[in-house]
């Protein structure tokens, strides 16, 4: 019985993300456009140009290898399945021990890896600048990710994420000025890594400064629906994780009964909302930067990860 | 007893292959023969190793044959340490020799590299089956020696003899470190036998001294930062399959004399060891990706991510120490094992790279990425095992590289609890370093596979560029899948590595092989765990799942086109995005530090014709503000005591008498 609820919630999420994913990206747009005077377009839009694009013809170039045309379903696979795992409305995920939150980066990092070199395979110099300038960004946040990680696994003594959701929730944890810094680095990084502004641009396509449109540059039909639909996934999954270590209330413990879930469910919704509405608000308040800023923009989310590492020792003795 | 016996057997049948060499090594069958018996003496030194391993018998082996040294006999040992690097050595050997049977024969002076061959493996078997001091040095330089001759194989590029001859100079010096550290380690008495040394009990004074003995004789053999300069230039001399050894096996034998020496022999180290060997080995993680990160010789970038993953093992070491000077067994048995994990892991990766780099050498001549490119199309299975060793080598899960990776981090999170402020402190921030040097080693990686194997072919060699031999195919293959397999059953790995932390540490990690879906948890479920296989088979079925439903309902139809131009016709493969622009970003970002880059771009004002013109500058700090310093120390003390050469018959009698006189005074003083 228990297993069966477990797989049931499982698989609730995996549906769920994946459902999900372009609403948030449909409310961000929506937002930032009401926030610029403009209409916007519906928040079903996203829905609507992914399955416009699945229908389409793909148009790939003539030198292109196997790679390129798999890419994109690996890609989505990666992030589908670290977004899986992510305790977003329960706690109680059949597979969630499978892959710890490092290896929830080692994830997104296989995707990232994949989408850079599907830029590279076209021969083209637009994915090679992309590539190039993904993996810079990489090679930063990366690190600033890890040292977050360090910093929450120190506290809560795991690397599992619902064990740090259901410590996170626990009254032992008190307020520390280490989680409060913690949470900026994190942030930074979902930014960058989700080439957003002030990082990237997620609307353009034909700007020098671009990162990930210029990788995906020559994608279309249904492998552009794919890279978008786990773009969209990620965007999610940093906003789930963030939430469910900094603000996993109303997250359920596996003994919830089934209504229980529908609160737990009712709150990520909202939890959703509020973050791609800050997220919103802050992309219409910046300026995107140069690229050659980005490395200031990401070290200072590192020097805070380690930050957050060390004040550590000084919120315990407190 | 008889595993050892076996094994000195398999030497002796390897330094006979390497005199058989000698004599046959100029007639056609030479290599098929040479390369044939080293596969299987290494395969059966292999199997002997695992079996060693994975059921230990419950005396250690050991065996003492008369010859050496008159007075003191030559000491052999198998216990589980020497069994698992044996396994290292020689399964990298049996795949060396298979990849030689067909890469041998593109060789144009296959009498250079026949001989030696069998005996560096030879060389290797022995540094690592030896007991005492004497044994072990001689069977290092024997192993230094070889390799010598085999870097020195391509003699006539004057590159190659430079390599050469900074190789002999370093591995001498390295030797000569080692050889005063185990004389410190002997006393008074000159107790050579590493029984004895075990025994004895070191003054704080000599360990430390031994530690940095060690760290310059054998960690310039591993590579470590400062002492690398030669590796680089010496790995990629050599041809390919002994470049696969020389990176991926004897860099290990060196971490091998290493561990022997700190955890085997010394015992117990002063806590600060942990906290040196931390800071270099994380500064030659980073330092070592940096520079292969600058590089465009595709076997020179391999060689100097050997010098990276070097790094990460000795980062695994170096909280190893730390965590058993603190009495943490458990701790200090997960850190070792992610050390000899990736030890394993890297003999895969590296093994397969160097073979695929040796591959793409043959058929289009070019080692050079800027003139490769496109070569996924013309040698396909190549290109895909190339890839999964980048996936590897780069920490990508479901690979091996991530779970010795994964392991070293869930070390590193055991921190805290170090007595010492100053490494709980600083562990974490060598952890981001960990973390920096694997995001940039995925940098690399993205750069080499996707200049070299992806876009447009840049020259004609590799427009015409054609698929691999067989033989190397095979060896290729099978590397590949190792490197899933390890990757995706670390479990297995984990629990077969428990004698070895046992005997080094004093203890184990968990059973792996119980946990349930073959998962791998360092210390309780709720802490963390990690399973590669589910992985694995989630990614590949949602990924199966998603293509399937796509293809099904939404659309099948593919077309090709030209690719995207931005209205500029006639696009040419020169135009394509090159490794140095690739490597730009990154170089702005760490190089103007590290390397102390500077570009300069010169514009011609608008209106003239001249050409615009970028220049680039960039400094190897280590060598300029180290090696160089000291050649010219030494050239100049040897330009002054050139005067000691030109002197009358007089003058050198009354130096003699001086002396004498000198040293009578000295000894009269002294007692």
């Amino acid at each position: 019985m228990v297993l069966i609820r477990d797989l049931l919630v499982q698989v609730v999420q995996m549906a769920l993300v994946v459902a999900l994913a372009p609403l948030l990206t449909g409310f961000v747009r929506k937002a930032k456009a009401r926030l610029l005077r403009r209409r916007g377009a519906s928040v079903i839009q996203p829905y609507r140009d992914l399955s416009r694009l699945l229908r389409k013809e793909a148009v790939v170039a003539e030198n292109v290898s196997w790679l390129f045309r798999m890419a994109p379903y690996l890609i989505f696979a990666a992030t589908w399945v670290a977004a899986a795992v992510i305790p977003t409305f329960a706690t109680g995920l059949i597979f969630s021990w499978t892959v710890d939150l490092i290896a929830i980066i080692g994830l997104l990092g296989s995707a990232r890896f994949f989408l850079a070199l599907a830029g590279m395979d076209v021969g083209t110099s637009f994915g090679g600048i992309g590539s190039s300038r993904e993996m810079l960004i990489a090679t930063l946040a990366e690190p600033a990710m890890l040292l977050i990680i360090f910093a929450v696994a120190l506290i809560a003594g795991s690397t599992q994420l619902s064990t740090i959701a259901a410590f996170m929730t626990s009254p032992q944890v008190g307020l520390r000025v280490s989680l409060a810094v913690a949470l900026i680095a994190i942030i930074m990084v979902a930014i960058a890594e989700n080439a957003r502004i002030p990082i990237d641009n997620p609307a353009t396509h034909l700007e020098l400064t671009m990162v990930h449109e210029a990788m995906v540059l020559e994608y279309s039909g249904r492998h552009l629906a794919m890279i978008e639909l786990a773009a969209m996934l990620k965007l999610l999954l940093y906003l789930s994780m963030i939430v469910c270590i900094f603000v996993p209330w109303n997250i359920k413990g596996p003994e919830a009964g089934y209504p229980a879930y529908l609160v737990g469910f009712a709150s990520y919704v909202v939890k959703l909302a509020v973050g791609g509405a800050m997220l919103a608000l802050f992309e219409t308040a910046t300026a995107k930067m140069r690229v050659f800023r980005v490395p200031q923009f990401l070290g200072a989310a590192l020097m805070l990860g380690l930050l957050a590492t060390l004040l550590r020792f000084v919120s315990r003795s407190l | 007893m008889t595993s050892v016996l076996v094994m000195l057997l398999c030497v002796a049948a390897l330094l006979a292959t390497a005199a058989l060499a000698v004599f046959m090594a100029r007639s056609k069958q030479a290599t098929p023969v040479i390369y044939g018996l080293s596969l299987s003496i290494a395969a059966v030194a292999f199997a002997t190793g695992l079996v060693q391993l994975v059921s230990p018998p419950a005396e250690v082996p050991i065996l003492m044959l008369p010859f050496s040294l008159p007075w003191l006999g030559a000491h052999f040992r198998l216990d589980p340490l020497a069994a698992f690097f044996l396994l290292v050595v020689d399964l990298g050997g049996a795949f060396a020799s298979l990849y030689g049977l067909g890469y041998g024969r593109h060789e144009h002076a296959p009498h250079r590299v026949l001989p030696f061959f069998p005996a560096f493996l030879a060389g290797m078997n022995l540094v690592i089956l030896a007991d005492d001091a004497f044994t072990f040095l001689l069977s290092w330089e024997f192993m230094s020696l070889a390799s010598w001759a085999l870097v020195m194989a391509h003699h006539r590029d004057a590159e190659n003899r430079r390599a050469g001859y900074l190789y002999i100079v370093m591995a001498s010096f390295g030797t000569l470190a080692l050889l005063l550290a185990f004389g410190l380690l002997a006393g008074p008495d000159g107790a050579y036998g590493f029984a004895a040394m075990r025994g004895m009990d070191h003054t704080p004074l000599a360990t430390g001294l031994v530690l940095v003995l060690l760290l310059v004789g054998a960690g310039s053999k591993a590579g470590l930062v400062p002492l690398h300069v030669w590796l680089p230039l010496a790995h990629p001399a050599a041809p390919s399959h002994v470049s696969a050894l020389m990176s991926g096996v004897m860099t290990k034998v060196a971490v091998y004399g290493f561990i022997r020496v700190l955890f085997d022999l010394v015992g117990t180290p002063a806590w600060w060891s942990g906290l040196l060997v931390l800071l270099i080995g994380s500064g030659t993680a980073v330092l070592g990706i940096l520079h292969a990160l600058m590089e465009r010789d595709l076997k020179r970038m391999l060689a100097y991510s050997t010098i990276e993953n070097i790094g990460v093992v000795f980062v695994g070491l170096g909280l190893a120490l730390a965590f058993k000077d603190a009495g943490m067994e458990l701790a200090a048995a997960l850190a070792m094992t992610a050390a000899l994990f990736h030890v394993l892991n890297h003999s895969f990766f590296k093994s397969l790279l160097f073979f695929g780099a040796g591959a793409v050498l043959t058929r289009t001549g070019e080692r050079d990425m800027e003139k490769l490119g496109g070569l996924i199309h013309r040698m396909p299975v190549t290109a895909f095992t190339f890839l999964v060793g980048c996936m590897a080598i780069s920490a990508l899960p479901p690979f091996n590289g991530f779970a010795s990776e994964w392991l070293a981090f869930q070390a590193i999170l055991q921190s805290p609890d170090l007595p010492q402020w100053a490494l709980t402190i600083l562990v974490p921030a060598v952890g981001g370093l960990l973390a920096l040097s694997a995001a940039l080693a995925a940098a690399c990686f993205v750069r080499a596979f996707g200049i070299a194997f992806l876009g447009r072919p840049r020259t004609d060699p590799a427009a015409n560029a054609s698929e691999a031999d067989r033989f190397s195919l095979a060896a290729m293959s099978i590397l590949a899948g190792l490197c899933l397999l390890a990757g995706i059953l670390p479990g297995i790995v984990i629990d077969a590595l428990a004698p070895v932390t046992q005997l080094l540490v004093g203890g184990r990690m968990p059973v792996q092989t119980d946990m349930p879906w073959l998962s791998i948890v360092p210390v309780t479920e709720s802490r963390s765990s990690y399973n590669g296989l589910l992985v694995f088979l989630f990614i590949g079925f949602s990924a199966w799942l998603t293509a399937g439903l796509v293809h099904r309902f939404a659309s099948r139809a593919l077309r090709r086109a030209p690719a995207w131009d931005c209205g500029f016709p006639q696009i040419d493969a020169t135009m394509q995005y090159s490794a140095g622009s690739f490597a730009q970003p990154v170089r702005r970002v760490f190089g103007t530090l590290v390397f102390r880059a500077r570009e300069r771009v010169d514009m011609p004002p608008p209106g003239t014709l001249s050409p615009a013109r970028f220049a680039l500058e960039t400094h190897d700090l280590v060598w300029e503000g180290l090696y160089l310093p000291i050649a010219g120390a030494v050239g100049y003390v040897a330009e002054k005591l050139n005067y000691l050469q030109f002197l009358t018959i007089r003058r050198y009698l009354s130096l003699v008498f001086l002396a004498l006189v000198l040293l009578l005074l000295v000894l009269a003083l002294w007692s």
